[in-house]
């Protein structure tokens, strides 16, 4: 874990003439973000909570889990620091309404604390009824990404669209976005469909008790870090990963008191060993994570069949394979989730990494379709996938250090993001109370620049 | 009256003993990736993989037993002190047993039979060996000088015991691969065995190759996948030679035996390797309670040895005489194997056992048996390949073979698997598993 305290950069931040040196110079000042803590308070501070109309079931809801939370709620034009401010524009009609957005964001920003968070709440511009209220909807995308590239010291915005009908799935995806779990998460759009079950009563510090995941590549990097917040938000784990890498894969499985399955995601019966595994070692398979993942850079005109071949299949086509295990009955449980690690390059594409690109695009399509597919919302399962940008690790400590430097500032937060912070995200999106979110992409890139 | 009259003893029959399943570090030559490994990492490494692979972290098991044949005085301990390291609970008892290179066998009778009386419901059985790290002693003059010493009263004494110190006093006493009584190295002893049945070099070559041939084939069909933990970046054994041929172990010089006649070679020997294995046994209770199916039955084990210092019998050939006992005992014979593994400490060693079964007047005088024991058909014979490929980390043998051979019958789905280990002082251990 070295690599996480390599950024030299930080460390020149934290002495008193390179703090100097920065603020003469205007350079970039990233903050130490606010990460989860199962001890830690929802919120560092007051939330501010802004509403449209006379109206407003989401703010109410919204409300509602802060008052349990014991977060404070403050008004919108006090003038005392804030943690959070929230506006819920779900009711909003045409562009004279946005003006609600600037009126409650506007005066806030200033005094939001670090690692603060602006949450805005709309709808899907998909079903608006007339053209002025899906401009208004759209208008909510453009106007969030804007202030989560104003926001400084950790802060991040991000809009959350709650599709009619979804209002009471709201909970795990307002608590993720408020929390330290979502550090690295800003200028995303989220779309709570709905479509699942009524959320039953979580218990917030182990919202995945019970349940046996899977995780794929789990000997290092960002697998284990998922690995390990999955475990540590209650999940049983089986860990997955080749065979060559068993020696830091049964490090994993120990720490986490899971077990360790050797096997290669390539191989026919992968699905099947997972399901086997899961199920008589564990007692059942609820939680999927497909992390796996290998690359073989080279520009497209020195790529070799072999090179793409790999990349494609273990990147894409093992996951299409062990699904038709994972996904048939007697497979991953009803009210499963299944989560993808996608990446930045599957949306940006990225130079001398076209078969990388085109992997994880292919997972993004998977996801959305697998996301939409009647069967599996009906059994209550659903998919997803993360983007991670720029993630300090192993692989990109080996990025030389200018290529590296330039990929960790172009984000609105100014560093890299931490495995952690993809595991967070992941662990987010398999828990049961998030059933309303499937089928869609979360970046956790700090609003990168790439792609955007 | 005494006292316990009409008190009943529970006495429960024997129950069955389950081989769950294996782990061994991929084995290496010595002075290769492991060189800087001490039996107390390979050990700890290989309980460590088979603890991640049963998800046992925090459990505490029956007991853990294990040994080493090259061991460190400050090893006295080895396996319990491996056991701390592990992620097994910390209450695990443990113990070290040494039996050359039946201990890792021998580990795993002692932990069945444990279980079959009750006394256990689950426990691992291993070894560890690393010839690149081998124990050296002060020599027994320099060690006598240094007990004087201590004994010395007066400061003239010490000087005078000091005095007493000659250079050649300080050349360590390193571990020699020979018997103390004959003063000839375990090859030797093979090279006169092999003379005495006519073991030709050709035999010996083949069974090396078709060694290689099969322990690489089940690498290349995943057969190891869950038997074997990488280890210090070695993923396959270091010893393994996939494309090796006849022709080219035809080329190379005798090593064991003199003139004419000499047919052992580096490439039909084992080479001095260093790995440790471990096996998971438990009651079928213990199993079905963590969700373990059991792969195969441990059945029986026999341990024999012969007289080679004085007698008419080689170092290596007491598995001859351990393998009629057990068959006797439960009514078999060799043709109701479906897998035989016989150790390839020399391709040698396993030609001679096959020939001494095949021979009828063998069987019939020093065996008592009525007739020959019978023949092994080749295609049962260590089909996943053996100590010729995989090498001979000497107590971590027997792990190896356990498991392995477990595996093969529960893939198989049905039938009998033979085990015959041969040891230093003229000992052999022999085991039967049964498919479950």
């Amino acid at each position: 874990m070295g690599i996480l305290g390599s950024d030299p950069y930080a460390t020149l931040l934290a002495t008193p003439l390179g703090k100097r040196m920065v603020d003469s110079f205007g350079l970039p000042k990233p903050a130490t973000l606010r990460r989860y803590a199962v001890d830690a308070p929802l919120l560092d501070g007051p939330a501010l909570l802004g509403w449209l109309g006379d109206d407003h079931p989401i703010a109410d809801r919204i409300r509602a889990i802060l008052d349990v939370e014991g977060v404070e709620v403050g008004d919108p034009f006090d003038t005392l620091p804030a943690a959070a401010v929230i506006v819920d524009l779900s009711d909003i009609q045409g562009p004279a309404d946005l003006e609600r957005l600037r009126a409650v964001v506007a005066p806030s920003l200033k005094r939001l604390m670090s690692s603060g968070r602006v949450l805005v709440i709309g709808r899907p511009e998909a079903s608006a009824t007339s053209a002025a209220q899906a401009a208004a909807r759209r208008a909510l995308v453009g106007a969030t990404k804007s202030v989560a590239k104003e926001l400084r010291a950790g802060a991040t915005a991000n809009l959350l669209l709650v599709a009619e009908g979804a209002d009471d799935q709201i909970e795990a995806a307002v608590r993720f976005l408020l929390s330290g779990r979502s550090a690295y998460v800003s200028g995303q759009v989220i779309e709570v469909t709905g479509g699942g079950p009524a959320a039953e009563r979580t218990e917030w510090t182990q919202p995945l008790a019970g349940k046996v995941a899977v995780v794929t590549g789990a000997a290092r990097g960002i697998g284990a870090a998922i690995a390990e917040v999955l475990a540590r938000d209650g999940a049983s784990i089986v860990a997955v990963d080749v065979p060559a890498a068993g020696q830091a894969l049964a490090g994993v499985a120990n720490r986490l008191r899971g077990t360790a399955l050797q096997a290669d995601v390539t191989a026919p019966d992968a699905g099947e060993r997972i399901v086997d595994h899961a199920q008589l070692r564990h007692g059942g398979l609820d939680i999927v994570i497909h992390n796996a993942g290998i690359t073989r850079d080279k520009l497209l005109a020195n790529t070799d069949e072999a090179r793409w071949a790999s990349v494609i299949g273990v990147n894409l086509e093992s996951i299409l394979r062990m699904n038709d295990a994972i996904l048939r009955p007697g497979g991953v449980s009803d009210g499963g989730r299944m989560v993808l690690v996608s990446s930045i390059a599957g949306i940006a594409g990225n130079r001398g990494q076209t078969n990388y690109g085109a992997s994880k695009a292919g997972v993004i399509g998977l996801t959305q379709y697998l996301g939409r597919d009647r069967g599996l919302r009906a059994r209550g399962i659903t998919v997803n996938a993360v983007a991670p940008g720029f993630i300090e690790t192993e692989m990109t400590g080996a990025v030389p250090f200018a290529t590296r430097e330039i990929g960790r500032r172009l984000n609105s937060l100014q560093q890299g993001g931490r495995p952690v912070d993809v595991a967070e995200t992941i662990a987010w999106l398999s828990q049961d109370a998030n059933a309303g979110v499937s089928g869609q992409v979360v970046r956790v890139c700090g609003q990168s620049l790439i792609g955007a | 009256m005494p006292c316990c009259k009409g008190v009943a003893v529970s006495k429960s029959s024997p129950r069955r003993v389950a081989v769950l399943g294996g782990n061994r570090v991929p084995f290496a030559r010595s002075g290769g990736p492991y060189a800087k490994a001490t039996n107390a990492d390979l050990l700890t490494t290989t309980l460590d993989g088979l603890v991640a692979r049963f998800g046992l972290a925090g459990e505490r098991l029956g007991e853990v037993v294990a040994g080493a044949v090259l061991k460190h005085a400050r090893d006295w301990n080895l396996t319990r002190e491996c056991v701390l390291g592990t992620s097994l609970d910390a209450t695990t008892p443990a113990y070290d047993l040494q039996q050359a290179c039946g201990t890792g066998l021998e580990a795993a009778i002692l932990v069945a039979n444990k279980i079959a009386l009750g006394q256990i419901d689950s426990g691992i059985a291993g070894g560890t060996d690393t010839a690149s790290d081998p124990p050296m002693a002060l020599s027994d003059e320099l060690r006598a000088v240094l007990l004087r010493l201590n004994r010395a009263k007066s400061p003239m004494d010490r000087a005078k015991v000091i005095a007493s110190v000659r250079p050649g006093h300080l050349t360590p006493a390193v571990p020699q691969n020979v018997e103390p009584r004959t003063g000839m190295s375990m090859g030797e002893h093979m090279a006169v065995t092999a003379k005495e049945w006519g073991v030709t070099r050709e035999a010996q070559d083949e069974l090396a190759v078709a060694s290689h041939r099969n322990l690489a084939a089940a690498y290349d069909r995943g057969f190891f996948d869950d038997l074997v933990t990488p280890y210090l970046g070695l993923s396959r054994d270091g010893n393994l030679r996939p494309d090796t041929t006849v022709e080219k172990l035809a080329s190379l010089a005798p090593v064991f035996g003199r003139g004419e006649g000499a047919t052992m070679t580096a490439g039909n020997s084992t080479p001095l390797t260093d790995g440790a294995s471990a096996v998971l046994l438990s009651s079928a209770d213990w199993a079905a309670a963590h969700g373990i199916s059991p792969l195969a039955w441990f059945v029986d084990g026999q341990a024999a040895a012969v007289d080679y210092v004085n007698g008419a019998d080689g170092l290596l050939t007491a598995p001859i005489f351990a393998v009629p006992t057990l068959l006797a005992r439960h009514g078999l014979t060799l043709a109701d194997f479906d897998f035989v593994e016989i150790h390839e400490a020399f391709a040698s060693t396993v030609l001679v056992t096959l020939a001494a079964w095949e021979d009828e007047s063998f069987c019939r005088e020093r065996l008592g048996l009525p007739g020959a024991l019978g023949s092994i058909d080749r295609s049962k014979l260590n089909v996943n390949g053996s100590s010729l490929a995989a090498g001979h980390p000497f107590a971590a043998t027997g792990g190896r073979i356990v498991a392995s051979l477990a595996k093969m019958l529960h893939e198989k789905g049905s039938g009998l698997g033979l085990i015959s280990i041969c040891a230093a002082g003229g000992q052999g251990v022999v085991a039967i598993l049964e498919a479950a």
